[in-house]
């Protein structure tokens, strides 16, 4: 306490402290769950959304081995159709939709834009104790009598009314979620508005702060309406008002259309920060300028927009108006094009660079590759006719586990080997972390591309049992989930050796450019020293086609 | 895939393909470009990069070309979805009442059966109700779907073009046996269809 300066963080003499050992009041894990520092709270929820992950990963295991064979294998269909919707619930609410914004934006919004932290760092700690509290409610629900839920995420009334199993603690926590994210969007809204360094202006900002202020607007305007219609089913519930419930005069396809207006721009939550990922990720390993700056920055903004629109398409068949129909269709192809421009301009980065294929390199390149699979089929569902057939079946099962899996947990893996030297301070074996890539890269073709093939033959979803001619593709599926699983936790085990046995890392291993990249590894606690005056442009790669190896 | 067993089948795989078509060329050509930059501007051979960045020319040509295709792609989806809304007013209609985890047929005559048989080449309506959750009414076979929901009426129609028998499956999660919430359609000729509901309303007359 004495050499050390609690306010700046760093030593007596102005020297540079890491934030773990910067100096401070509280003591053991206190240290973590009560501070306000934006690092400290992008690791707790780095923790927490693994952990998270990995439950949510073990239930898909066991969902896959019943799936090996028709007929009963390892459970009772009231368990897998439990196992489906826990699978589901935990990895949408408690890990995909927080995801990279509360794990990577926390981490490093205020050093991508200079800033020592985000607008409102109590409130960014309450966001996290609303996490914390929210999955906790979730989690109760399977200690209860009658178990977890069996509806499916989407908590379809009127099934979900009907059912015995502990449909509103899941609710319940939905709900808290909902504000955890709402806050975090609102901070860094406010944080990308207000505390960009001198000299940053909005076009000098990395892209990846651009995908986390879409995505602000789009936890801050989507996620109230989720919010409404939890409220409205425990109206409903508590005081008999008909509002969905057929059974009291309701209308079940309200439900449907509100459940959708949020959830279906939750998938943009969960895509954009990690299109954000990948554009920080190509130029860094390509040593140059990102292809086409302006264009990956408003289309992240026309995706939000035209993302909010869309939701109906989730709808198809249960019998809305032709005009409805059309008007959702068309939409739906329009919001393929910022993704398509994205992609073209992230491939055209690579020309004329200087590639390196490190680790998270390999990841965003994979993301490209699963994210334009995912796109594609996505077209297929939003051309009217083809999605009368394919709604409901496996092809939309294997269509969102491209886009989430493929796309938005590869650019979560990405983004973890891309700043992990930066977070930890540490180098990970890159030889294992690039067996674990390959692992994880065909474990998932051949478990998520069989379910195009039957969906397209007429398998349904949320199906425990099945006919004997969809056995093959099943079981191609399940063999893949054992190759897919070794290599993650691979991955895992690689990261997790690191922290203890890993090189030290420098401040900027990979080569990058924005300013995360020009402060120690770790980060001081103050980030910071003088607070930077920017300059140049955010992927200025001048130096390396100067022939400078080193940035001054 | 492109049989002939509903009168649909041709407008789904149609637009299927079109779009896979479509999709197939473009992943090629975004892989292989990857592959093609990955190798020929690594670092080994290609240590000084160029800061190209960007083209407005190529930033238009691929936002109108995806529009374009974007668009024919919905108009033929739209184009086969309006198909599938306009049922002749002469088709043979039947009642379907979908509940946890069976299908009801009902005929015009008042017969009540659980699998469905239908006459080749004519077309059939078939309206859809649920008494209890929300259900989908689902044959893979025919490319047509629609949702079973309460306090609401929904249908569809369709012409069976092929004589045989084909799986009508759930497709909207309704609770513990969805998955088994199976029945059966089977397509007969006019003269086996008449002899058939003929047995039935005597069987069921006595």
């Amino acid at each position: 306490m004495m050499l050390t300066d609690i306010k700046s963080g760093n030593g007596h003499n102005g020297e540079y402290i890491d934030f773990y050992n910067a100096p401070t009041k509280r003591k053991g894990i206190f240290k973590w769950i009560f501070s306000t520092d934006h690092k400290r709270i992008g690791i707790l929820y780095l923790v927490s959304l693994l952990t998270f992950f990995s439950v949510a990963v073990i239930f898909g295991f066991l969902m896959r081995l019943e799936l090996i064979a028709p007929g009963k294998t390892i459970m009772d269909p009231q368990t897998y159709n439990q196992i489906f919707t826990l699978h589901g619930v935990i990895m949408i609410f408690l890990f995909i939709i927080p995801g990279i914004p509360a794990v990577f934006g926390n981490f490093l919004l205020p050093l991508m834009i200079g800033a020592r932290d985000v607008a409102f760092p109590r409130l960014n700690l309450l966001s996290w104790w609303l996490f914390i509290l929210g999955g906790f409610v979730a989690v109760i629900s399977l200690f209860l009598p009658g178990g977890p839920a069996d509806t499916g995420w989407t908590f379809y009334i009127p099934y979900s009314v009907r059912t015995n199993t502990n449909v509103i603690p899941a609710l319940m926590g939905a709900f808290i979620l909902g504000f955890s994210s709402i806050l975090t969007g609102l901070n860094f809204i406010t944080t990308i508005h207000r505390m960009r360094a001198p000299g940053m202006s909005w076009f000098k900002m990395p892209l990846f702060v651009w995908s986390l202020y879409a995505t602000g607007w789009i936890q801050i305007l989507a996620t109230p309406i989720v919010g409404i219609t939890l409220l409205l089913v425990a109206i409903e519930r508590w005081f008999g008002v008909g509002i969905f419930d057929p059974a009291l005069g309701g209308d079940p396809i309200l439900y449907q259309h509100l459940f959708w207006i949020y959830s279906h721009p939750a998938v943009y939550i969960m895509i954009l920060p990690a299109m954000g990922v990948i554009s920080e990720v190509i130029p860094v390993f390509s040593r140059r300028t990102i292809f086409g700056y302006k264009f990956i920055a408003f289309s992240s903004i026309a995706i939000a927009f035209f993302g909010s629109l869309v939701w109906a398409h989730h709808m198809f068949t249960v019998g809305m108006s032709g005009t409805a129909m059309w008007i959702f269709s068309l939409l739906t192809f329009l919001v393929a094009i910022p993704s398509a421009i994205k992609v073209f301009n992230w491939v055209s980065t690579l020309y004329k660079g200087s590639i390196e294929l490190e680790p998270p390199m390999l990841f965003a390149l994979a993301f490209i590759f699963n994210f334009t699979i995912g796109g594609f089929t996505g077209l297929m569902q939003g051309a009217l006719s083809l999605n009368i057939h394919i709604h409901d079946t496996y092809f939309i099962v294997g269509h969102f586990h491209y886009v989430m899996f493929g796309g938005t947990g590869f650019g979560i893996f990405a983004a973890i080997h891309h700043w992990f030297p930066k977070m930890f301070g540490k180098m990970y074996n890159k030889r294992n972390a690039k067996i674990s890539f390959a692992l994880i890269l065909g474990g998932f073709q051949l478990l998520y591309f069989p379910m195009f093939i039957m969906g397209y033959l007429g398998m349904p979803r949320r199906y425990y049992d099945y006919l004997p001619e969809f056995h093959i593709w099943h079981l191609l599926s399940t063999i893949g989930s054992w190759i897919l699983i070794p290599g993650l936790i691979l991955m895992f085990v690689n990261l997790i050796m690191a922290l203890k046995k890993g090189q030290r890392a420098e401040a900027n291993p990979w080569g990058g450019v924005t300013l995360e990249w020009t402060i120690p590894s770790p980060p001081s606690f103050e980030n910071f020293e003088k607070i930077p005056v920017v300059e140049k442009e955010p992927y200025d790669f001048t130096h390396y086609e100067l022939g400078e190896e080193v940035k001054n | 895939m492109l049989t002939n067993a509903s009168n649909f089948i041709k407008e789904v795989d149609g637009v299927f393909l079109f779009i896979l078509g479509i999709s197939l060329l473009l992943l090629i050509m975004i892989t292989v470009l990857m592959v093609i930059f990955v190798f020929k501007y690594n670092r080994k051979k290609n240590p000084k990069p160029r800061n190209i960045k960007g083209n407005t020319t190529l930033e238009i040509i691929w936002t109108v070309i995806p529009t374009v295709l974007a668009v024919g792609m919905f108009y033929y989806g739209w184009y086969g979805y309006k198909k599938m809304t306009a049922a002749p007013k002469d088709a043979y209609e039947i009642n379907v009442i979908a509940k946890m985890w069976k299908w009801d047929f009902t005929y015009p005559n008042g017969v009540t059966i659980d699998s469905l048989v239908v006459p080749i080449n004519k077309p059939v309506k078939l309206n859809i109700k649920s008494i209890d959750v929300n259900h989908s009414f689902f044959i893979p076979a025919f490319r047509i779907k629609k949702d079973a929901i309460p306090n609401k009426d929904n249908y569809l129609w369709f012409i069976p073009q092929e004589k045989g028998v084909y799986d009508i499956l759930c497709a909207e999660y309704c609770g513990l046996r969805h998955a088994y919430m199976y029945s059966k359609i089977y397509v007969v000729h006019q003269d086996e269809f008449d002899e058939w509901m003929k047995k039935l309303s005597v069987k069921i007359n006595q």
